[in-house]
């Protein structure tokens, strides 16, 4: 990458820590939990950082990594959303009683 | 060209599937919509992904995320409401190794091509940075969940001088990351890397072992934060807007939520953090 393309990195990823700040203002405690964990399904987004190291040319050790990171980062997205979905549930349940 | 746009256009998506769904999540009203907002963004980016350049081999990709889908469905199923404080370190930590493993992997794909030092620093201050956060992120995120969990025992824990060691720990990994980065091509480049992952995995040990179980959901946040960070750090060594984008939005609402919990329990963040050594250096001071 050229020096004009990592500002040009640098510069989204400070627009979009100043978006995160902004994002989310007087949660409830009840949503704590379930806020925390669907922000960690999010941040399994290194997901696809991990399929196209995995999908390209490289050494076994490489591959290797690369299918592991790949199935963590599967776990930790798919397992993060679902638990989110099922606390969510709860609360529902939880709020119409 | 074609191919690129279809990635491109996911990316946009799915970045304001995640900035909408983060906020829906944070209102009990449209909370679970919000959580399937984020998850429609997650799948929109893994289809865009599939018409990546770089991707030419879709089985292995595929294989691993099918994979991946079974045992994470299976485990957020069969996990009792209770133990959801320590299923969330889990995964937590999992996304931590996943960021700090693609580092290592963009490593070896990089020293395959030969390129001019001054083109990789940036590169590989990326990396390194994806490595530490990564690794103390999922250690870190372990002992969490074995304190949750009962496997450990939930005191504080500490070792003594326990401060001194950390830092050295630190200065270990600051030596190491500037041997890694003079040169990067050494033969023994790989070995200083090993060793730098051993440092950040110790690190993640010495920082959340003396936090009390009662702080834990704290602690959980704050990783929760640094594992967003992990995958923006990863994102700048791969080049991938989109990682850059959801790890620093991750990063940020999580450190403000990890703010808010803590003014929930009327504490302060370093109170939560550091109470634990301050108790322990008092009671070596006493005995």
């Amino acid at each position: 990458m050229s020096i004009t393309n990592w500002f040009a990195a640098l510069f989204v990823f400070t627009l979009a820590s100043f978006a995160g700040l902004e994002v989310i203002n007087k949660v409830p405690p009840t949503l704590h939990t379930p806020l925390m964990s669907g922000a960690n399904a999010i941040s399994g987004i290194v997901l696809l950082g991990a399929l196209t190291l995995l999908g390209g040319e490289g050494p076994p050790l490489l591959k290797g990594l690369a299918f592991t990171a790949a199935i963590l980062a599967t776990v930790n997205v798919v397992g993060g959303f679902w638990v989110t979905d099922r606390m969510l549930a709860m609360f529902k349940a939880r709020e119409t009683k | 060209m074609m191919r690129e746009i279809w990635v491109q256009s996911s990316y946009l998506a799915a970045t304001i599937f995640f900035f909408l769904g983060l906020k829906q999540l944070g209102h009990p009203a449209t909370a679970r919509r919000g959580n399937y907002l984020g998850a429609a963004g997650m799948g929109l980016a893994v289809l865009g992904t599939a018409f990546h350049p770089d991707l030419q081999d879709p089985w292995l990709p595929l294989l691993a995320v099918g994979l991946g889908s079974i045992a994470g469905i299976v485990s957020a199923q069969r996990v009792v409401m209770t133990a959801m404080p320590q299923m969330v370190a889990l995964l937590n930590g999992l996304g931590g190794a996943a960021s700090a493993l693609v580092a290592i992997a963009e490593y070896l794909r990089l020293s395959q091509v030969p390129l001019a030092a001054t083109q990789q620093l940036p590169t590989l201050i990326a990396l390194l940075l994806g490595l530490l956060i990564g690794g103390v992120t999922l250690s870190g995120s372990l002992v969490a969940f074995a304190k949750l969990q009962g496997l450990i025992s939930g005191q504080p824990l500490t070792l003594p001088s326990h401060r001194l060691w950390s830092l050295l720990l630190l200065l270990g990994f600051v030596s190491g990351a500037v041997l890694f980065l003079v040169a990067p091509q050494a033969p023994t480049a790989l070995a200083v890397l090993t060793a730098l992952v051993i440092a950040t995995l110790l690190l993640g040990l010495f920082f959340v072992a003396p936090v009390g179980g009662g702080d834990m959901p704290v602690v959980i946040a704050l990783l929760n934060s640094l594992s967003g960070l992990a995958a923006s750090a990863a994102g700048f060594a791969v080049n991938n807007n989109l990682l850059i984008i959801a790890g620093a939005l991750v990063g940020a609402s999580g450190l403000i939520l990890t703010v808010i919990m803590c003014k929930a329990m009327n504490r302060s963040l370093t109170n939560v953090l550091f109470s634990g050594l301050v108790a322990a250096g008092g009671q070596a001071d006493g005995g």
